[in-house]
């Protein structure tokens, strides 16, 4: 699909509904936002706000920043336990944690399949992609900004 | 009124894979603690037991457990559960049962059987338990812990080698400690051709899951009085803090931080020690020696910092230094920490007061840190969970 496809959404099934846009050219996760204090969440919160300052109980869902700098990096060379599900004979992925300037908040997601830690480095822009997971389910992941 | 109690024994089960019931390790610490203690089982007034949850009920009543296989005999009982920080959290009701004048001697005790590799959570699809969505994403805890390391070599040029150093040093500690699952000295190569298993973070450097058990007798100073050991070792604080909103690091299982555009960034790991040095109201610089949690070597370098036994950044200069190891100015994990033990949840915060104890009673043998009088563990578990014990004398 090339960038100037009309046709967005992938056909792939999102691993987690909900928690992420499927605009496989720009997409973001999906949180929720405190009406009262305006502290972000991700995953989403919807109940009570965990500000110990704040009695909101309202929220309204905003999509995050989907671009932010790497804050840490590293990578799975072990295959993870269930319920992650690997493909045979398992490849290694790189996994980043990604610090968001306007919410305030570092969110971990695993890098896109073709850039390995050697690729990374603290304090690099990144941002967010849409890629199957290696069960073909369709998850957020991190990769170096263009 | 002193906040005081003391600890009249000690005891633990060797850490190691044996496979067998949980409860076998706890009775056989909870009965070395007892005969160190000089105490007979039947005067125990309190047992209070660290719970496991990988040993089915038994293991969530623990307490009971124990005191069942010790023989009933009449004590008040009770179990906590507070993942890693759950042998602190029974020394603390025990503390709390004893400065409250409800019984004057008490048995604290956690024990563990686990199984075989990555630590997983439960099965089923359950997109609302952060727990099962970081592993079906394939984040399991060394990514935490390689996080973290890999953080401190972008801040403050922590390299590799540091990290490796530190295992070099807690496996030359622990080759000479009994209770030791692993006892080997290791040198730098042997952990850097040791399989990678998070960047930069390698299968050495990495806490294994064991079985074993620790357990400590405390009473009040009056109690210790009339048993002759007036100058026992004397617990000074137990701090069980939860963090303060909002988190500043990503904390395992969680996939992201909490947003910290209504409240300042807080850290957890510098939060527990802080509480732990105003209720003993001594501070980093009374400390002789550390207990810290070692699920990683990185990790060591951490509570360094958050204990406060240096500036931040400056904690591999230390251990290059060899200020960590025993002989050198502030050491760190005499035992041999997890690196030497691997990590028996319910028993490891009490088998850290335990080296505490031998320590400051000059018992440790040849991994005896000489003249010391004051010591301070550190643990952190899952959930906000986590514990820092000043022992003193």
């Amino acid at each position: 699909m090339g960038p100037e496809s009309a046709a967005p959404v992938p056909a792939a099934l999102p691993v987690l509904d909900g928690w992420f846009t499927l605009d496989a050219r720009a997409p973001h996760l999906l949180g929720s936002r405190c009406k009262s204090c305006g502290t972000f969440y991700f995953p989403k919160l919807t109940t009570f706000c965990r500000n110990p300052a704040c009695a909101g109980e309202s929220f309204e869902e905003v999509p995050l920043s989907r671009s932010g700098r790497l804050w840490s990096y590293t990578n799975a060379c072990y295959q993870p336990p269930e319920p992650y599900v690997a493909a045979q004979p398992y490849r290694p992925f790189a996994i980043a944690a990604v610090e968001l300037k306007k919410e305030r908040m570092i969110v971990l997601g695993p890098v896109v399949r073709g850039v390995g830690v050697e690729a990374l480095h603290v304090g690099m822009d990144m941002e967010l992609a849409l890629e199957p997971l290696d069960d073909g389910r369709l998850s957020w992941k991190w990769k170096p900004a263009r | 009124m002193t906040k005081e109690i003391a600890i009249l024994g000690v005891g633990m089960h060797p850490w190691g894979k044996w496979g067998r019931n949980f409860v076998e390790y706890g009775v056989a610490a909870a009965r070395a603690a007892l005969a160190d203690a000089g105490v007979d089982w039947r005067d125990v007034q309190f047992v209070s037991g660290a719970a496991t949850m990988r040993c089915g009920y038994p293991g969530y009543v623990a307490g009971a457990t124990f005191a069942q296989a010790l023989g009933w005999q009449g004590a008040q009982v009770n179990t906590s559960y507070a993942a890693c920080a759950s042998g602190s959290q029974a020394l603390a009701a025990a503390r709390s049962k004893i400065l409250a004048g409800e019984c004057a001697v008490a048995l604290a005790v956690g024990a563990d059987t686990t199984p075989k590799g990555f630590l997983a959570p439960q099965k089923g699809e359950r997109p609302d338990d952060p727990d099962w969505v970081r592993f079906r994403l394939g984040i399991s805890n060394p990514a935490y812990f390689a996080l973290y390391a890999r953080r401190r070599m972008a801040l403050y040029g922590d390299t590799p080698e540091d990290f490796a150093q530190v295992k070099v040093k807690n496996a030359e500690h622990g080759v000479a400690n009994p209770n030791a699952r692993y006892r080997k000295k290791f040198t730098a190569a042997d952990v850097a051709a040791s399989a990678m298993v998070a960047d930069p973070l390698r299968l050495m450097e990495i806490c294994a899951t064991s079985d074993g058990g620790a357990a400590i007798v405390v009473s009040s100073l009056e109690y210790a009085r009339r048993a002759g050991k007036a100058d026992a070792p004397r617990i000074a604080a137990i701090s069980t803090v939860t963090p303060t909103f909002a988190s500043e690091v990503v904390e395992m299982p969680d996939l992201a931080t909490d947003s910290a555009v209504a409240a300042e960034p807080q850290r957890f790991r510098g939060a527990l020690p802080r509480k732990a040095y105003e209720e003993a109201g001594i501070g980093p610089e009374d400390v002789d020696l550390a207990e810290v949690y070692d699920l990683s070597t990185a990790l060591e370098l951490d509570w360094m910092e958050d204990l406060q036994l240096c500036a931040r950044g400056d904690a591999a200069r230390l251990l290059r230094e060899g200020a960590t190891r025993v002989g050198g100015r502030i050491p760190v994990n005499p035992s041999g920490g997890l690196a030497c033990f691997g990590e028996a949840v319910p028993a490891q915060a009490l088998a850290q007061v335990c080296e505490l104890s031998w320590q400051l009673r000059g018992q440790a043998g040849a991994r005896q840190v000489e003249g010391a009088r004051v010591g301070i563990t550190a643990n952190q578990g899952l959930f906000g969970h986590g514990s820092s014990v000043i022992v003193k004398r």
